[in-house]
């Protein structure tokens, strides 16, 4: 049996790691505050480009050769996961949840027979589907050293994204993050990003009604507007995730220090019990040696 | 005079939004001024700058890129890059112009040579209005 010292050590490490969980747990909430108000800033433009590339291209769909970006390139063999993970663990199931998500679409897509192929935002991400998929990624981006989320960070991944599609590596692209529905729920989402899935809400009905003038043309403004919003619709994709890790953290430190506050308790009662049996049995050895004299 | 209302986001913030008189937009095909009541238009923006008129007050912001769309409900532009002339670090702007001139010089020729020229251009115009302007 483990001596008192042992004890006494195994409690005061015990009391270290909470004190670690709850300056954790403190940090992530703080942290989350600013990155849910980032990702709330970034709300109103990709809304509005929404609407307005939902308008443009509702006036020039019919029109052949559109963009493939809009229309696809008439296949969809190969598909492109683009998973967005956190960089950093102690998030409880966070990054895990979007790679399951990422797996069995993955596996679904297998099963249909068709290509998958995976390209990686995030250090997370990238180590567990390297396990399994380690042939199919052909992309992976880290973003360790960034400190503040800036909209470049997702340009660079519009563009690699760009480039790989301009050669022809794939034909659908699916875009997989977490979106941040509140600190203890965050939801892993896949959103098809190419080809766009031109959301034609019935408010459009009105508002498609205002013939719009372009300058310059619809086409020319549609080829430099498609670009753009892939890159949109992944920085809003990173700002949730990021919102989504500190609250998913926040839980999972908050659940850690709840823990290590009942193994405290726990510790401590058998310490003291062993304590007391050992005193109770000098004490017994000192009557008994008493009584025998 | 009539106001109508006017956004302008970013995709980092939304960097204003309120009633205004007139806003002059450094359009790609020209600048074009919107007044209440304007047609409905959707124009490309090139770096320039922006000017919001609000009563007596003018309110200059550098935009690089990005969109305008005119509607019954007003007008929002979607910069690329938000800045207003107060906050604009002008070193770092002549540091960025620097650096796009050194790129250029190793620039391969071609479609895409060309526009990193124009946006060039653009900055290089941005810069000599801030600089004739520092100087009243």
């Amino acid at each position: 049996m483990a001596s008192l010292k042992d004890m006494r050590v195994r409690i005061a490490s015990t009391k270290a790691t909470q004190k670690i969980t709850k300056a954790m747990q403190m940090v992530a909430a703080s942290k989350l505050r600013r990155a849910q108000s980032a990702a709330e800033a970034a709300r109103p433009y990709a809304e509005k480009m929404d609407s307005v590339i939902s308008n443009i291209a509702s006036a020039a769909t019919g029109s052949p050769g559109g963009s493939p970006l809009l229309v696809g390139t008439g296949k969809d063999q190969v598909h492109l996961l683009l998973v967005c993970t956190g960089e950093r663990g102690l998030s409880g199931a966070f990054n895990s949840a979007i790679v399951r998500l990422a797996r069995e679409k993955a596996y679904a897509l297998m099963n249909q027979g068709k290509d998958v192929k995976f390209f990686c935002v995030g250090r997370k991400g990238y180590e567990q589907l390297r396990r399994t998929f380690d042939k199919q990624i052909i992309g992976n981006v880290e973003l360790r050293s960034v400190r503040q989320l800036g909209f470049v960070n997702a340009e660079d991944v519009a563009k690699k994204v760009l480039a790989l599609f301009d050669a022809g590596e794939f034909d659908v692209c699916t875009l997989f993050y977490s979106r941040f529905q509140s600190v203890i729920s965050q939801v892993p989402t896949a959103q098809q990003v190419i080809p766009l899935e031109v959301s034609s809400p019935a408010a459009n009905a009105t508002a498609a009604k205002t013939s719009y003038e372009y300058e310059p043309e619809e086409d020319e403004i549609l080829s430099g507007l498609l670009p753009r919003n892939l890159a949109v619709q992944i920085f809003r994709a990173l700002l949730e995730n990021n919102a989504s890790f500190y609250g998913a953290q926040m839980t999972a430190m908050d659940n850690a220090t709840r823990n290590a506050g009942e193994m405290i308790r726990k510790q401590t009662l058998i310490y003291n019990r062993t304590r007391q049996a050992m005193i109770t049995k000098e004490l017994i050895e000192i009557i008994s040696g008493a009584e025998a004299v | 005079m009539a106001t109508f209302h006017f956004d302008l986001v970013s995709p980092e913030k939304l960097a204003f939004s309120g009633e205004v008189d007139q806003v002059d937009v450094p359009g790609i095909e020209g600048d074009f001024g919107v007044l209440a009541g304007h047609a409905p238009v959707v124009a490309v923006i090139r770096p320039g700058i922006l000017t919001v008129i609000t009563g007596s007050t003018r309110q200059k912001v550098i935009v690089l890129g990005g969109l305008a769309e005119v509607s019954e409900n007003g007008l929002t532009v979607l910069a690329d890059v938000a800045t207003s002339l107060e906050e604009l670090d002008r070193a770092a702007f002549a540091n960025q112009i620097e650096e796009m001139e050194e790129k250029l010089k190793n620039g391969e020729p071609g479609h895409e040579l060309d526009r990193e020229i124009e946006r060039l251009d653009h900055f290089k115009s941005i810069q000599t209005q801030l600089n004739s302007t520092a100087m009243h």
